[in-house]
């Protein structure tokens, strides 16, 4: 258990597995933070990783591949704004519709554009990228900073998102849909704008984050990839308590234990427990982190509400 | 651009609505036929031979709605108080699993059937129990809770299926042991492939829809759904009214996992369910939650799945267009639905 702590590649996975978590978290805090919550989030997920991986397989650049997987997790983020803003309608419904769509659109349109493959094609993923100087830091350099440039990204994303949240206007406009509709409507603000475009740049980092999948982890487009991880992502942000340093901590954790079960598996430990147990882990440390979190969460206050000009 | 409430929808308004939200869904899928090289209108005729053009294919789909039925029906009882019950999958397989414990030689006939129907639909009752208690007693929300126990009931049928369920004479095949022909559900027709799992289904429908529409329990399930601070403040027992829908609906849920074991498969593998927990939110909602509806929309549901499965054979079309469309059909409709009581203005 202390060689696996101390060894630089266990907290090299770590952050390997939190950085499409990260990426997906701040989507989602972010449509939460402007009052919707969206759980088409596992299907943009799956859609990100399709897109990013088939954009790059067409011969686009691996960045032209994140920002294809962007403007997908946009598209369908505009469909969820769309329908649950203006419109009104359930949160719930609307966004495991998207879920549903965004997936079968993501495996319609793999199986069109490679009707008789068995084994998966593979593309050339993201490489790691050692930082010079701080990589050659011993144990801290190899863990942290020789890693491929969308790992870097996620925490410079988390970042960007915790400093426009809090320290720009637009960061306090979307604060304000998620809290208090009626005064930035107030202000000359649209409450439908400001929430319909959270929920598309939203999706477009939850699509982002499903392409790291594709585009950095692995190097091929695998059904049923995703895994829950979106669900999870949900999870985090209620266990960061809708803040971005406290949902990236969160993130960080997660994977923690999670690298920490792939390797308890090729342990004596494993031998002995079923590895299906450890593959649990992850799924129930979330459920366990919203049990702890339930009493002390700050719901933002109109969240799920949704909001009509001029009604009280 | 506003919204402004209809007063008295016409009747024109609350059925063309809908029928505009299924044409729609039909333009889509003309579309995509185009879009996959395929004639539209061969591929629309052939999902259509193919769900309903022989005896055969009659059965097919009457077989596939049975478990689509139960999901139906446990969505729509939980979403009518506004209980999210998004874990259907696993009470399914909570159903599935005590169809292989009590129905592998535990029990003999007569007793096995009811026995193992009554202990699957507690067990189903008990797995929504825990989402449902965490959400009343400490306010963790339900909708997350219930799909992480999707994943971890799917591990757990894996290692059953890998470790104490596993069959010997399985060839190395993750699945469990055949169930004693006692435990089988009979054919409703001798000769014809459709077991009674089809009609305890439409029975369940029938309860389902009793429950809702003539008793206290069903007034209650509505008044928490449509306003749960009034519901409390007219001093309903809204916590346990929750409980309550959450036994029936995640009971329901699981008998489509003992259905399938015990009348469609005869064995538990861990490709039991192509996710017929979760399709049973797109029948539910379709069926506007509405337990009758949900028989017909099963019916539809099932028969775009298997036609699609034809017509993707024949003309070439991936099969996941049958997903789409009934992802489509589901966004439209609740569009639809929702436009029958209000109208878009300008201004």
């Amino acid at each position: 258990m202390i060689e696996i702590l101390i060894s630089a590649s266990f907290w090299a996975a770590v952050l390997r597995i939190a950085s499409p978590l990260i990426f997906a978290t701040m989507g989602e805090l972010i449509c939460e933070r402007a009052g919707v919550l969206n759980l088409g989030i596992e299907g943009i997920m799956v859609i990100g990783a399709f897109a990013g991986w088939m954009a790059v397989y067409l011969g686009l650049p691996l960045w032209g591949g994140v920002a294809v997987a962007f403007c997908a997790g946009a598209l369908f983020g505009l469909l969820h704004g769309v329908l649950v803003v203006p419109f009104g309608l359930s949160q719930h419904v609307v966004g495991l519709g998207v879920t549903m769509l965004a997936t079968a659109t993501a495996y319609f349109a793999y199986r069109l554009a490679l009707p008789q493959v068995t084994t998966p094609p593979k593309i050339v993923p993201f490489q790691s990228w050692e930082v010079p100087v701080l990589s050659d830091i011993p144990l801290l350099g190899p863990a942290l900073f020789a890693q491929t440039p969308l790992t870097y990204a996620a925490f410079a994303c988390a970042g960007l998102v915790a400093f426009v949240l809090y320290r720009t206007p637009l960061g306090l406009a979307v604060r304000a849909a998620g809290e208090n509709p009626a005064a930035l409507e107030a202000q000359g603000v649209s409450v439908t704008g400001v929430r319909v475009g959270a929920v598309m740049v939203g999706s477009g980092l939850m699509a982002v984050g499903g392409s790291f999948l594709t585009l950095s982890a692995f190097s091929s487009f695998f059904f049923e990839m995703v895994n829950g991880r979106g669900w999870i992502c949900i999870a985090l942000v209620v266990f960061g308590a809708w803040r971005p340093g406290k949902a990236v901590l969160g993130a960080l954790l997660f994977a923690g234990f999670d690298a920490l079960q792939i390797r308890l598996q090729q342990t004596p430990i494993g031998a002995v427990v079923p590895y299906q147990l450890f593959l649990m882990l992850p799924y129930v440390l979330s459920i366990l982190a919203l049990v702890a979190m339930s009493r002390r969460a700050q719901v933002p206050a109109a969240l799920m509400v949704p909001y009509a000009k001029g009604e009280r | 651009m506003r919204l402004e409430p209809v007063a008295n929808p016409t009747l024109l308004r609350q059925l063309g609505l809908p029928a505009l939200a299924l044409a729609a869904t039909v333009l889509v899928a003309m579309g995509l036929a185009l879009l996959a090289g395929a004639n539209p209108f061969a591929v629309l005729g052939q999902i259509l031979t193919g769900a309903l053009g022989s005896r055969l294919a009659v059965l097919e789909t009457l077989n596939r709605a049975t478990p689509l039925i139960f999901t139906g029906l446990a969505v729509a009882v939980a979403f009518r108080a506004k209980l999210w019950n998004i874990g259907a999958e696993a009470q399914l397989y909570a159903g599935a699993i005590i169809a292989v414990l009590l129905g592998t030689g535990a029990l003999g006939a007569p007793f096995v059937l009811p026995v193992s129907a009554a202990v699957a639909l507690l067990a189903g009752a008990m797995l929504l129990l825990v989402p449902v208690l965490l959400k009343v007693r400490l306010g963790v929300d339900e909708v997350v809770t219930t799909l992480l126990l999707n994943f971890i009931m799917a591990l757990f049928v894996s290692y059953l299926l890998e470790g104490p369920l596993k069959d010997p004479m399985g060839m190395g095949w993750p699945k469990s042991p055949a169930l004693t022909p006692d435990a089988r559900l009979p054919r409703i027709v001798d000769g014809l492939r459709l077991h009674w799992g089809f009609g305890i289904a439409l029975i369940a429908a029938v309860i389902v829809w009793v429950v809702q529409t003539r008793t206290t329990l069903g007034f209650e399930m509505r008044a928490v759904g449509s306003n749960i601070r009034a519901a409390r403040f007219a001093g309903m027992p809204v916590n346990a009214v929750l409980v309550k829908t959450a036994l029936l609906s995640g009971g329901l849920a699981a008998l489509a996992g003992w259905s399938e074991v015990a009348g469609a498969k005869g064995h538990l593998s861990l490709d039991l369910s192509p996710g017929f927990g979760y399709t049973g939110i797109i029948v539910a909602m379709l069926a506007l939650l509405h337990p009758l509806g949900v028989v017909v929309t099963a019916l539809f549901v099932a028969g775009v799945f298997v036609g699609a499965d034809a017509m993707s054979r024949s003309a070439g079309v991936p099969t996941y267009i049958a997903d789409m469309l009934l992802a489509v059909a589901l966004l439209f409709m609740v569009l639809g639905i929702a436009l029958t009581k209000v109208r878009v203005v300008r201004g």
